[in-house]
């Protein structure tokens, strides 16, 4: 669905050149939720305006459907922008116009009568979830609504790809959950390839189905997120996936808790994918005769499957605990050993 | 004593309908040529629209010299071309072109500021929805600066009110021609705070319904 290849962006300012972009190959598929995480000043947010031609790249080939961006003409251009929908950090709403109005903007753009616009807009105010709210302008609605009227005025021309820049950093926990039930939710109904920047790992879990993590203008490292969260090979993944798994990160540690739970042997798990799900852990305690002390932990939902993460104290006979860590690992667990 | 012995109110009259002939004429050309002048500036400095550094210069030069000519000098300077467009130099039409030439270089500039004011990123939005630069500039920026557009011609249009008055050097008529020459030259000092009190009025109508439609359209 799209290509980047070798793709660059170089800026130039007084004191010399920026390498915004550099050397990215990366291959979205139709349908997926892909999601490219980086700090801020990693490039994410360039890259993404590539996509759709708000930044020109210096070099590379950007292909949309098979349609090489970077040798269109201004007025080809804006014919397959219809195509490429963007959602913003800051909404980007006309505050002149009600709700309806701006929902009804894109079409406007592009010349639909009036009547085909009513219907249009009605339909997307109810996939959006704002009835109700049609004739208020913006300064009138909250973060989550105002960027709920930003989804539907992207999805009201029926692109096939939406570029969601930051669309949930300006928004409260809670309501960046709901945002993201939506865009799943319109990924599902509407089959709609959804490409998204952002700075927070809990965004990726929870909606993306393959990551690329970015790191000075690079792809340091991408693939499907439940491999990602398994293995993550770059040191900068690892500190995203920490965020993740260790929720109390100043308690959880093998140091710390060596001096509250001094007996036993204290172990790390780490479940992915569907073995989050069964009751492997009970198992395991009932077959090898060791006891597990449960520390801590937590569990994540993911598009694929549950990620979790426990502290566990194992108390028992050093090789049934041994053995217990084994049938773990046999299991499809990561077992991480506290060696003191 | 009786008040206001002096007043010809007939006289008195044709003086104010003199000036609000000449400020609404005057600003209706203003509005037009201010806003396209205003337009201009903004899209010749503008990454998203038409950047050209040279035809922002020029324009800007331009728009600063007639800007700070005072209205007493432009009116003289612009005798013949005056005298071309209107056929003649005396009257009320003769004040026009300079009234114009003065303020709607003055109003580009506050029409510049207004569409500066709009967020770059709904400008940007527009953009990558597919719109074209008129689009833009007719669906975004104008209605989004609109508030600005308004107070703008507002002020301005208080500001020429205060220019016609000078306009009685070529005989242009009107409140402050009247307050002069009858007022101050004859002594007749309830002449002049009669034309005064008008002028105010005049003002603070011109104020009240600029304010009003601001308050209307602004949603922010």
């Amino acid at each position: 669905m799209i290509r980047l290849q070798n793709l660059a962006k170089v800026y130039k300012t007084r004191h010399g050149a920026i390498n915004a972009v550099t050397d990215v190959d990366l291959t979205i598929e139709r349908g997926e939720i892909f999601g490219i995480i980086g700090y801020s000043g990693a490039g994410k947010s360039t890259l993404i305006r590539l996509l759709n031609m708000l930044e020109t790249p210096t070099s590379g080939s950007i292909q949309i459907d098979g349609v090489e961006m970077t040798t269109l003409k201004p007025k080809e251009l804006r014919g397959v922008r219809k195509n490429v929908s963007m959602v913003f950090q800051h909404f980007n709403l006309l505050w002149s116009r009600t709700v309806e109005e701006n929902i009804a903007f894109p079409l406007e753009l592009a010349g639909y009568p009036k009547a085909k616009r009513a219907e249009r807009v009605a339909e997307l105010v109810q996939l959006v979830g704002l009835d109700g709210r049609e004739k208020n302008y913006p300064s009138q609605l909250s973060g989550g609504q105002k960027q709920r009227v930003g989804i539907a005025r992207a999805l009201a021309s029926n692109p096939d790809v939406l570029l969601c820049d930051e669309a949930t950093s300006a928004l409260d926990p809670k309501t960046t959950d709901s945002i993201l039930d939506l865009l799943v939710d319109i990924n599902q109904k509407l089959g709609l390839t959804i490409v998204l920047i952002t700075h927070e790992m809990h965004v990726i879990q929870k909606i993306c189905h393959r990551v690329a993590v970015m790191e000075g203008g690079k792809i340091v490292e991408q693939g499907p997120v439940l491999q990602v969260f398994r293995h993550p090979e770059q040191p900068i993944t690892r500190e995203f996936v920490k965020q993740l798994t260790t929720p109390n990160e100043n308690e959880l540690t093998f140091s710390h808790l060596r001096e509250r739970y001094p007996t036993g042997r204290i172990v790390q798990l780490t479940f992915v994918g569907t073995s989050a799900e069964s009751p492997i852990l009970a198992e395991v305690m009932k077959d090898a005769d060791v006891l597990f002390n449960i520390i801590g932990g937590s569990v994540s939902q993911t598009q694929d499957g549950a990620i979790g993460t426990l502290f566990v104290q194992l108390i028992g006979e050093a090789d049934k605990a041994d053995h217990s860590i084994a049938k773990l690992r046999e299991n499809g667990v990561e077992v991480e050993v506290d060696e003191r | 004593m009786k008040w206001f012995e002096n007043i010809d109110w007939v006289q008195m009259w044709e003086a104010t309908q003199e000036t609000l002939y000449m400020t609404g004429i005057a600003g209706l050309f203003t509005f037009v040529f201010g806003l396209i002048l205003g337009l201009l500036l903004y899209a010749t400095n503008e990454e998203l629209l038409f950047k050209n550094r040279t035809a922002y210069s020029v324009l800007s030069f331009f728009t600063n010299i007639f800007r700070a000519i005072p209205f007493i000098i432009l009116l003289i300077l612009l005798f013949p071309v005056t005298k071309i467009i209107t056929g003649s130099i005396i009257g009320s039409e003769a004040a026009l072109p300079a009234l114009i030439v003065g303020a709607a270089p003055f109003y580009a500039r506050m029409v510049e500021l207004g569409l500066r004011e709009v967020d770059k990123g709904v400008i940007e939005a527009a953009e990558s929805m597919g719109a074209t630069k008129l689009q833009i500039i007719l669906k975004v920026l104008i209605p989004e600066a609109l508030p600005a557009i308004v107070s703008g011609i507002t002020v301005t249009l208080v500001a020429l009110v205060g220019y016609t008055a000078m306009a009685g050097v070529v005989g242009g008529g009107g409140l402050g021609n009247l307050a002069y020459l009858e007022g101050f030259q004859r002594s007749q000092n309830d002449v002049t705070v009669m034309a005064t009190i008008l002028v105010l009025v005049i003002v603070f109508v011109i104020q009240f319904i600029g304010d009003i439609l601001v308050r209307s359209i602004d949603k922010r």
